[in-house]
């Protein structure tokens, strides 16, 4: 019968990659109120060092596919070998993280193994030992709780949502055969972006701006915040499409949805569209000179003022208090 | 070239979601039905292909009756005909089930290459474009912003986090459009004209032959979580605001 707890990880380029971890923690909750065991998935190239890691957040043992051909990412060459670690161990949950890459993987598995998925979710628990999966819909204007009448169980989790904390298991590598026929598909190159910027996905803090930063040139101050903060500046739908920021930027229902610690909306008036999209965020500032502006319904702390000059005394007073 | 491209009829984005008080779906009644905003950028690209290289488009939705609507749409944007899977049956099905529903009509008609969009903004699973390129056995390419066809394969630009990748691929192939790929359409008034006349089959469960169980249910819905009321930060100028705001998020929410 289906037993313990699977976890698909991620790395790139020789590291882990956080969700990896936040995938662990979760998956040893889980499988500690069953008394059930936690494994591990890890492709690559070269990976094999990165057990241990896995090891010391909760993972008992841990399935590694190392061939040059499963390095960067192509999804079916991970996705064959993915399938076949599960359908050999029968684990009774799988879960992946909602990255990029992990969407893309969780769903090819799924349809490998005719069960179902629930995607990017935001809590995880049982139910008299059934999954039950809650996630966001429309964005978050509504959630959903997911059960899966299938096996196995699969679920994504949203990065940056579930802690890691660790709980050292043993770790210990078990190697499987990753023989990967010819892929149809080549990665010709990896342009990476030079910024150093963390995706807004995956950002503890995102400074964003909307038609109220003026202009393209507006949004140097709040750079200047985020940088203050370690944050990542994101935009508005009306910012991105008047062409001030680029697509990658842009928060809301058709952009990114994000949940970072600290989501501070400066002259973003809060289309629904928009809220939608960050209000899943652990605490939210609004700095806005209009007080009716829908975004302070959603905000834990709202200035109402000149956000041109709000921002920068911000930027000044943070400056001294991360210092 | 033989072009498909997927659509899924939802709630505009400035719909206010409100959950039914017994928790199995959403209400109705107010919601304004459009194309999924990703699945234009999917239709908009299938056009631009046939434009360059000729061929047709073939337009496909599973989907409840209204959903005919939105067909019609990309007809007008200038698709050649359509295909509507449509039956109660379908009501509830996830996106394994409507992957397996696509999959079975495509495989009647010749294609080089699929359009989905790269989720719907309804439930937001993004799973259907993956699902539909395993049930077909053809290479699928999610999140593209952008597309060169060279004949018998495809290049493509895909954003991951905190990088760009070019991807080549031979066809068929399923493609998951981003926003950025293009600038999606109107229709045009002839164009609306013409799309009334061009044929939509429509095709219930029996007819495709497909499983309509969902693998993965939506056992209940629920609102989100109440926020707790929020502060008007106080100061008699902005330094005063700011350094009360900067005050409350190291002390009271902890954040920075």
């Amino acid at each position: 019968m289906a037993k313990g707890v699977m976890i698909v990880a991620e790395q790139r380029e020789g590291a882990l990659r956080k969700i990896s971890l936040e995938l662990a923690s979760t998956a040893r909750k889980l499988a500690d109120q069953t008394g059930d065991e936690v494994s591990a998935v890890l492709l690559g190239s070269g990976v094999e060092g990165m057990a241990a890691e896995l090891g010391k957040y909760g993972v008992d043992k841990v399935f590694v596919g190392d061939n040059a051909a499963l390095e960067p990412y192509v999804t079916e060459a991970h996705a064959e070998v993915t399938a076949k670690v599960i359908k050999d161990n029968d684990p009774a949950i799988v879960l992946f993280g909602a990255s990029v890459q992990g969407k893309d993987l969780s769903a090819r598995v799924a349809a490998k193994l005719a069960t179902g998925l629930a995607t990017d979710c935001t809590d995880v628990k049982l139910d008299g030992g059934k999954l039950v999966a809650t996630r966001p819909m429309y964005a978050g204007k509504c959630f959903g709780e997911v059960v899966i009448n299938a096996a196995p169980q699969v679920a994504s989790l949203r990065p940056n949502v579930f802690p890691a904390a660790e709980n050292a298991k043993a770790g210990a590598v078990t190697k499987v055969d990753v023989a990967v026929g010819e892929q149809k598909s080549k990665v010709l190159e990896v342009q990476k972006d030079t910024s150093g910027k963390v995706d807004l996905t995956e950002a503890n803090v995102i400074v964003s701006g909307g038609r109220g930063m003026k202009g393209p040139e507006g949004y140097a101050i709040l750079e200047e915040l985020a940088e203050v903060l370690k944050g990542t500046v994101g935009a508005s739908r009306a910012a991105v499409d008047a062409g001030w920021r680029p697509q990658k930027d842009q928060v809301g229902q058709t952009g990114k949805v994000v949940s970072p610690n600290l989501y501070v909306a400066c002259g973003i008036s809060g289309a629904i569209q928009h809220l939608a999209g960050m209000s899943s965020s652990k605490c939210i500032v609004a700095i806005n000179k209009d007080a009716e502006a829908p975004i302070f319904t959603k905000a834990d702390y709202g200035v109402v003022d000149d956000l041109f000059k709000v921002v920068p005394e911000l930027t000044a007073v943070c400056k001294k208090l991360v210092a | 070239m033989n072009i498909i491209a997927c659509v899924k009829q939802v709630p505009d984005t400035e719909a206010q979601i409100k959950v039914k008080a017994d928790g199995s779906g959403i209400e109705e009644g107010q919601i304004k039905w459009v194309m999924n905003p990703y699945d234009e950028f999917g239709v908009e690209e299938a056009l631009k292909l046939k434009e360059k290289n000729g061929g047709d488009v073939t337009v496909i939705s599973v989907g409840p009756a209204r959903a005919m609507e939105t067909i019609r749409t990309a007809l007008a944007m200038g698709a050649d005909k359509g295909v509507h899977i449509c039956d109660p049956a379908f009501d509830g099905a996830d996106a394994y089930v409507v992957a397996n529903a696509l999959a079975a009509v495509i495989k009647t008609l010749p294609h080089d290459i699929i359009f989905c969009g790269q989720r719907a903004i309804d439930d937001d699973a993004g799973q259907v474009g993956a699902m539909l390129a395993e049930a077909l056995g053809v290479p699928q390419l999610t999140l593209v912003t952008k597309l060169e066809f060279a004949g018998s394969s495809v290049k493509v630009i895909r954003p991951i986090e905190g990088a760009q990748l070019s991807i080549e691929t031979a066809l068929p192939c399923v493609v998951t459009a981003q926003k950025g790929l293009n600038e999606p359409r109107y229709a045009s008034l002839p164009g609306i004209m013409k799309a009334k006349k061009k044929p939509v089959d429509v095709k219930d469960a029996a007819a495709i032959g497909v499983a309509t169980d969902a693998k993965a249910k939506v056992a209940k819905t629920i609102p989100p979580p109440a926020r707790p009321p929020g502060k008007i930060v106080c100061g008699d100028d902005p330094a005063q605001k700011a350094a009360e705001l900067g005050r409350l998020l190291r002390e009271e929410a902890k954040v920075i």
